[in-house]
């Protein structure tokens, strides 16, 4: 169950599927007979321009696995992590980032794609004491292709960690972020979101775990989904015992569009300390038509009324992202995907 | 003017309207009063072209232009505003880009140019200003969070900058105080024009102390059952609809 190490012995029984719980809504075995070659080096000029070139400091770029390993992100640096994957391969990449004590850096990632690969990228990013990382998702792979990422995020005391995903959905697209949260005043918001059509499908999972005293996670993740298309949420925050003053909360909303579209959400908090402050409230629902018929009424027609909602929908959670140039390309990339 | 014939309307199978006619002229305002159950919304909400109500029967003609094959945004580009009972709240949708959103869609479905920001806003600061709206609430949320006075007066503000020349109050004064009324009666006042049909729908007579009409209809049972001048209001509201309800 272990994606990676199934890609590099190309031995698909290895692969997640639905009876790992963790991935039952994310089936990549029963998808998957047999997992294809090796992908071809793709080389730089190949790739060209990701979705964040013009605003960092630094670019580091994985075509089809390979690439810089390890990147150490310094105060004041905006890196772009650009992984791209091309042609109907398989390949795997791991990728450690480091932001030391006290720094304030960005860390722009972002995912594109074309072809029906099978690609993983495993991510380990380590926050110093009092460090601080805005961290960008932007995954948009082909509709064809199968992408997981897989993030391992390890907190110091007092280090910030904010995160927005977005994502696009494909084949089958899965972008996991597990956090280990010291407590000592360190904070977290972990934010996402998935816009979804034609038979795409995303999974953002995050995993949480509380160790000790004084942490705060403030998480919210919204999503539209219409056609065929199919947006899974799993978010879990474990607060271990001794995790005593650790305030927690998360939401998750959900727009389906259509009939056919469907989202699957598991929100689960499991508390072992006293005096916490933990929430989380979960709503799935269709867009609201007597609004929309408000709008209309104003002269608005129908299309553009509802993206104007959808847009506003998914607007609290892009509004959240601090880093301004990114937030203007999110703003860009949803009203794209949203627009009627 | 708007002229509607012999309109029938039903939700769900369930006949509302039934057989209700009507004609207001441009340059007066109309009110139409009567009991709960009456069709009172129900008549805002077929000139209006909500989802959900048939109309088996009978038209309803603005400027010699069939309403009812209209969809609802078209039949605002034409002139045909309401002013909700119920104003939604739109949230992440702030009031300012709400309004703007709304006039320039209508200009556009008339072919006219949009207009620029600095003309947007020099029109909504003065007609906000004319209604006492502080002009920060503009930035916020439509209607989130707002009181019940100050949503009909965002209600007004949208008539005021979107110029309609088929105006519908829907219970306007529902929910207002005696000065959230006043300055909401004033910015209706202030749109009375000799090109603009006005429609006041109310259960009481307390509103039409502020906005007079030159005709006062009483619904009842689908259809209008009697017709007069304002006087007739001062009767409903000293003798009741129970004489209406029996002649219906």
């Amino acid at each position: 169950m272990n994606l990676a190490t199934a890609i590099q012995a190309r031995d698909a029984d290895a692969l997640p599927g639905r009876r790992d719980e963790d991935w039952r809504w994310t089936d990549i075995r029963g998808l998957i007979r047999t997992v294809p070659e090796p992908s071809a080096p793709l080389a730089p000029a190949a790739a060209g321009a990701g979705p964040f070139a013009g605003l960092a400091t630094h670019t580091v770029l994985i075509g089809n696995g390979h690439g810089e390993a390890a990147i150490e992100i310094a105060d004041d640096q905006v890196v772009a992590l650009d992984v791209v994957s091309q042609g109907d391969g398989s390949h795997a990449a791991s990728v450690w980032i480091n932001v030391p004590a006290g720094a304030n850096a960005t860390l722009l990632e972002s995912y594109r794609g074309q072809g029906s690969y099978l690609a993983h990228t495993a991510l380990s990013i380590r926050l110093g004491e009092g460090a601080r990382l805005e961290r960008i998702v932007l995954a948009d792979e082909d509709a064809e292709g199968v992408a997981v990422s897989q993030a391992e995020v390890d907190l110091a005391a007092k280090s910030e960690f904010v995160q927005t995903t977005l994502a696009g959905g494909a084949r089958r697209q899965r972008l996991e972020t597990r956090v280990r949260h010291p407590g000592g005043h360190a904070q977290l918001r972990l934010d996402g979101v998935y816009l979804l059509a034609g038979k795409r499908h995303a999974d953002l999972t995050t995993a949480v775990t509380h160790a000790a005293v004084d942490g705060l996670t403030d998480q919210l993740t919204k999503g539209v989904v219409r056609d065929q298309a199919r947006g899974v949420f799993q978010g879990r925050i474990v607060v271990a015992e001794g995790a005593d003053h650790t305030e927690a909360k998360m939401g998750h909303h959900a727009l389906i569009l259509s009939d056919k579209a469907e989202v699957d959400a598991k929100p689960e908090l499991e508390i072992y300390a006293d005096d916490v402050s933990c929430a989380h409230g979960n709503t799935v629902g269709a867009l609201d038509e007597e609004a929309l018929f408000y709008i209309r009424q104003r002269g608005v027609p129908e299309a553009e009324a509802r993206a104007l909602l959808t847009t506003a929908f998914v607007g609290e959670v892009i509004e959240r992202i601090a880093h301004e140039g990114a937030r203007e390309i999110a703003r860009e990339w949803a009203a794209e995907r949203l627009k009627g | 003017m708007l002229k509607i014939q012999d309109l029938h309307a039903a939700v769900a199978g369930k006949a509302i309207l039934k057989g209700l006619s009507l004609e207001v002229p441009k340059g007066e305002v109309h009110a139409i009063m009567g009991p709960n159950g009456a069709g009172k919304s129900t008549l805002s909400y077929v000139l209006t072209g909500r989802e959900g109500y048939e109309v088996p029967q009978g038209s309803a003609v603005l400027d010699g232009e069939d309403l009812l094959a209209l969809e609802p945004n078209a039949r605002a580009a034409r002139g045909v505003f309401l002013s909700f009972q119920y104003p939604l709240e739109i949230p992440g949708v702030p009031a300012l880009t709400f309004i703007r959103t709304a006039l320039n869609a209508q200009r556009k479905a008339r072919g006219e140019p949009e207009v620029t920001a600095p003309q947007f806003l020099k029109l909504v600061r003065e007609k906000s200003a004319a209604l006492k709206i502080d002009f920060e609430m503009l930035k916020r949320g439509l209607n989130v969070g707002f009181s019940g006075g100050e949503k009909k007066r965002m209600e007004i503000l949208q008539m005021a900058v979107l110029e309609p020349r088929l105006l519908i109050l829907d219970e306007t004064d529902s929910g207002l105080d005696i000065d959230a009324l006043r300055i909401v009666s004033e910015g209706v006042n202030a749109m009375r024009s000799p090109e603009r049909s006005m429609l006041v729908i109310t259960h009481y007579q307390r509103l039409l102390d502020y906005i007079k009409p030159d005709r006062v209809h009483v619904l009842s049972a689908g259809r209008i059952v009697a017709s007069g001048g304002p006087e007739l209001a001062l009767e409903l509201e000293r003798e009741g609809y129970d004489r209406y309800a029996r002649a219906a």
